[in-house]
């Protein structure tokens, strides 16, 4: 089987283009000049154009809304087939105002290959432009162009050449050439089916000949195979694993590989339902289901492929992506991405790059809006089994969800492979390794130790970089000597004793969650030096001193409590600092001076100092 | 050469089991037409033979005998969960809607009891984009409001092979397996595989029924094709719309769009 009959094989082509620069007309022209009609058509098309008072309008033939008639404007995407003496083709309306960008890329995504309309009068505007990355994104790389409304020019030579040349131009730039630059009036019929005469200067293809021009896609046969599972059915004693080859070949007796488990077995049969003959191979764009001669896991989205040409399994991935919704993406956002039949939960992790349309000029951004275009870096807890774009674009693409909706659509353009996580050397039981939660999360684990005296402000920076560090999908947690109090330390008092339980109880507690992958803020006074060292020893090189400081005046003025007040009363006896001594830390790993820098600045300087020392940096080095 | 059609069927088979994996509650609408008959025998290729949700069927008491016959064989010989919804009068419909089309729209009433009680989360209906223009903007994965409407002016962006599956609770999906198919490959693929038909396609006495209706408002067309290479051969000539023979659609230039846009498959 071929995914198309390459001998009639029918094709796609999509009409884009900035909004009112008449794809609509040029294809209900289209279909009329290649009597592709149907009978009482171009009838109906003067009586809706009459009862709107307007003259006959060829869009209406696509436009079949009665809010596109309307309002003179195509909404939605639509399709319509016809045939030509060379072969069958499906012609893809798409809307050209950006409120309908959705509709466009609905439509677009499923092409062949693209007709960009530039209306002659106004040139390449920016929905001609957005629409052009858009092909190029959504990886439709045959284009031809029309400019038309030449009419409304007086089919002037020199225009058409200006606009032509500036498209190709652009166009040239996303390394797309058009198969041809095509000279047109769509009202008129001139260059569609065809040869104007009032263009004798151009000796170019029309717009059938272009489209006969275009070839058909490669089915990807001959690429590896990727064979993503869309379900497991027992309907009988069989398990059959159901899905679609997205590339490559698949025949009886070969070694699977599922990504990203590992997991291997050996084809024994291909499924099928009133076959004749048993089924021995099958190759990309079928669907089909397999058995296996043992019992691996093996679930929805899971990628069976060969032993030889896996895909990259990654926890971060670099994407380009388009964004098709009013709630802008930002960085530290959850989304789900999802690859084919896979679903990842993934965290935005960077905004490299905003895409100018108008110049393809790229400049750093906090948040990628509506529409726009952009160069982000994803981190998924989740292992994502996935291919660069450029090598196969089925497996390398995906959609962003929010909610309940598809948001955006992306295609991987950079694997972060990470730390290998095969390389278990940890002697834990656990099988998940310490490495792989880290890689998963996109930063180590760890205690970050806040000591300082009361009022210091250990606690105000506790919580804001916890706030910081979980918008940016960081799992981070504060641990914070009140609260502890009320729970797990309950019923220790403020003996020397029971200060120093109160710390290991701290300390062993941090390093469980240190464990598990989270960076553990904790929030102590923590007053004697050995009390700390012993938090340390639990904590072992995870555990990071910071010194929040600020004299004993400063913290006495500020006093949040009113904890001073008292203790110089006399009410509170062993308190740090008046009736308790504080040893301040020798060689802890940061200082903070509160009582000179402003809160923001202090958050700052942790922020750089977590960054480093817990950030995917700190991953780089390999240093886990 | 049939490697089109296995496309064709591939992709078909590639939305029946993503609805299958995705939707909870699932029933499949059977008008016992050409085009949900070749569903249904999709349906059994993409699950190696059996049809694992309940096939419904609208029935207004409308339809012509032979329908009725062949429902009852095949419901049996394919061993289907039939589920017929019988759907409310007439004189119930919105009385604004012109008349032949408030016919139809029992239908839609019909659909809406249907998911009421029956509590489906989606419904896959055998409709082309070929065969009618609201139809061609159509979405693989259909959403439908609370009330059932279609919005057809914001649908969501659907690309790639991925579908809008999530919903809010208490409305549903249309899922329209066989959108990108035409009239032409549904003949021809009903051909290669032999999958039964019921015999009013065929002419008698000059007259077939191209699409099939209920008797009070679908009407035969002039044909004599006889057999399916016949119908085969009058396909690729005709320029006549396939429903042509449906009298709601073009009962006024906003006719259908209304019906749909209220829930009419
Ligand atoms: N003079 C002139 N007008 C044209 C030509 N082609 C299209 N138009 C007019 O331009 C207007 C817009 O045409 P449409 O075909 O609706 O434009 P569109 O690109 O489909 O617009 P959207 O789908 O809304 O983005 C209509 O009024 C057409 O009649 C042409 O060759 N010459
Ligand atoms: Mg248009």
């Amino acid at each position: 089987m071929e995914i198309r009959n390459e001998l009639n094989g029918q094709l796609r082509i999509v009409i884009v283009g900035h909004v009112d620069h008449g794809k609509s007309t040029l294809i209900g022209r289209l279909l009329n000049d290649t009597g592709s009609l149907p009978d009482g058509k171009v009838e109906q098309v003067h009586e809706m154009s009459r009862k709107r008072g307007m003259p006959f309008e060829w869009a209406f033939v696509m436009d079949a809304l009665q809010a596109e008639r309307d309002q003179g404007i195509t909404i939605d995407t639509t399709q319509i087939h016809f045939k030509t003496a060379q072969r069958p083709y499906v012609i893809i309306d798409a809307p050209g105002h950006t409120e309908f960008l959705k509709n466009m890329v609905t439509g677009a995504s499923q092409a062949d290959a693209a007709l960009l309309v530039i209306d002659a009068a106004e040139g390449a505007l920016e929905q001609s432009r957005r629409h052009a990355f858009l092909l190029h994104l959504l990886g439709v790389r045959q284009v031809a162009v029309v400019v038309n409304k030449m009419d409304r020019v007086e089919f002037d030579q020199y225009r058409f050449e200006a606009v032509s040349r500036e498209i190709r131009e652009y166009l040239a730039e996303l390394d797309v050439f058009p198969k041809a630059v095509i000279p047109i009036a769509a009202r008129h019929g001139d260059n569609i089916v065809t040869r104007s005469d009032k263009a004798p200067w151009y000796d170019g293809p029309t717009v059938i000949d272009a489209l006969d021009a275009f070839r058909p896609q490669q089915t990807p046969t001959d690429q590896p195979l990727r064979f993503p599972l869309q379900d497991v059915y027992k309907p009988d004693d069989r398990r059959i694993l159901a899905g679609r080859i997205e590339s490559g070949r698949l025949r009886v007796g070969d070694t699977l590989r599922f990504s990203p488990t590992g997991a291997t077995a050996t084809v024994v049969s291909i499924e099928g339902w009133n076959h004749s003959q048993p089924i021995i191979a099958a190759q990309a764009g079928q669907s089909i289901g397999v058995t296996l001669d043992k019992r691996i896991f093996a679930e929805r989205g899971h990628i069976a492929h060969l032993e030889q040409g896996a895909p990259h399994v990654t926890h971060r991935l670099g994407v380009r992506l388009f964004w098709l919704t009013s709630e802008p993406l930002t960085v530290g956002k959850t989304y789900t991405l999802k690859i084919t039949t896979a679903e990842h939960r993934v965290t935005v992790e960077s905004i490299s790059a905003v895409i100018d349309i108008e110049d393809l000029s790229s400049t750093p951004a906090k948040a990628v809006h509506r529409n726009e275009v952009a160069e982000v870096v994803l981190r998924s807890r989740s292992p994502i089994a996935v291919d660069l774009a450029s090598e196969l674009p089925r497996t390398g693409r995906g959609v962003i969800i929010d909610g309940h909706d598809v948001v955006g659509g992306c295609i991987a353009v950079e694997v972060d492979e990470g730390p290998a996580a095969s390389t278990n050397t940890t002697e834990v039981s656990h099988a998940v390794t310490t490495e792989e939660r880290f890689s998963a999360n996109g930063h180590k684990g760890g205690v970050l130790w806040l000591t300082g005296l009361s009022g210091a402000g250990k606690s105000t920076l506790a919580m804001a970089l916890e706030r910081a560090l979980f918008d940016r999908g960081w799992q981070v947690f504060v641990l914070d000597g009140d609260n502890v109090r009320n729970g797990l330390n309950a019923g220790l008092g403020f003996s020397a004793s029971d200060r120093a339980e109160n710390i290991r109880r701290v300390a062993e507690t941090a390093k469980l969650f240190a464990d598990a992958g989270v960076l553990v803020i904790a929030s102590l006074i923590s007053p004697l030096q050995a009390d700390r060292a012993r938090a340390r020893a639990i904590g072992g090189e995870r555990f990071h001193e910071v010194y929040v400081s600020a004299d004993l005046a400063t913290c006495e003025t500020r006093d949040p409590k009113g904890l001073y007040k008292k203790a110089r009363a006399g009410e509170i006896a062993e308190f740090t600092g008046i009736s308790a001594p504080y040893e301040a830390p020798e060689s802890p790993e940061l200082t903070i001076d509160t009582g000179t820098l402003a809160p923001t600045e202090a958050l700052g300087e942790l922020l750089d100092y977590v960054d480093t020392t817990f950030g995917k940096t700190s991953l780089k080095q390999g240093r886990l | 050469m049939t490697a089109d059609l296995d496309y064709l069927e591939s992709q078909s088979i590639y939305i029946l089991r993503e609805a299958y994996n995705r939707i909870d509650k699932l029933a499949l609408l059977w008008s016992i037409g050409k085009d949900s008959n070749a569903l249904l025998w999709l349906c059994r290729k993409a699950f190696f033979g059996r049809v694992p949700f309940p096939v419904v069927q609208l029935d207004t008491g409308m339809e012509l005998p032979e329908v009725y016959q062949f429902r009852d064989r095949v419901a049996k010989e394919w061993d289907l969960d039939l589920v017929v919804e019988q759907c409310p009068p007439e004189e119930e419909m919105d009385q604004t809607l012109p008349p032949l089309t408030r016919a139809a729209a029992r239908k839609t009433e019909g659909l809406k009891n249907l998911l009421h009680n029956g509590k489906y989360q989606g419904v896959m209906v055998g409709i082309r984009r070929d065969e009618q223009a609201t139809r061609a903007k159509e979405r693989v994965f259909s959403p439908r409001s609370l009330e059932g409407d279609w919005d057809v002016k914001d649908q969501p962006a659907e690309f790639w092979d991925h579908y809008k599956t999530r919903f809010e609770e208490g409305t549903h999906v249309r899922i329209h397996p066989l959108l990108h198919w035409t009239e032409l490959d549904i003949w021809r693929y009903s051909k290669r595989e032999e999958i039964p038909i019921v015999p009013l396609y065929f002419a008698k006495d000059g007259k077939r029924y191209r699409s099939l209706g209920e008797k009070n408002i679908t009407f035969p067309v002039d044909s004599t094709a006889g057999t399916i290479d016949e119908i085969i051969a009058e396909l690729v000539v005709t320029k006549i719309p396939e429903r042509a023979g449906r009298a709601m659609d073009n009962e006024s230039e906003d006719s259908f769009e209304r019906l749909r846009s209220a829930g009419y498959m």
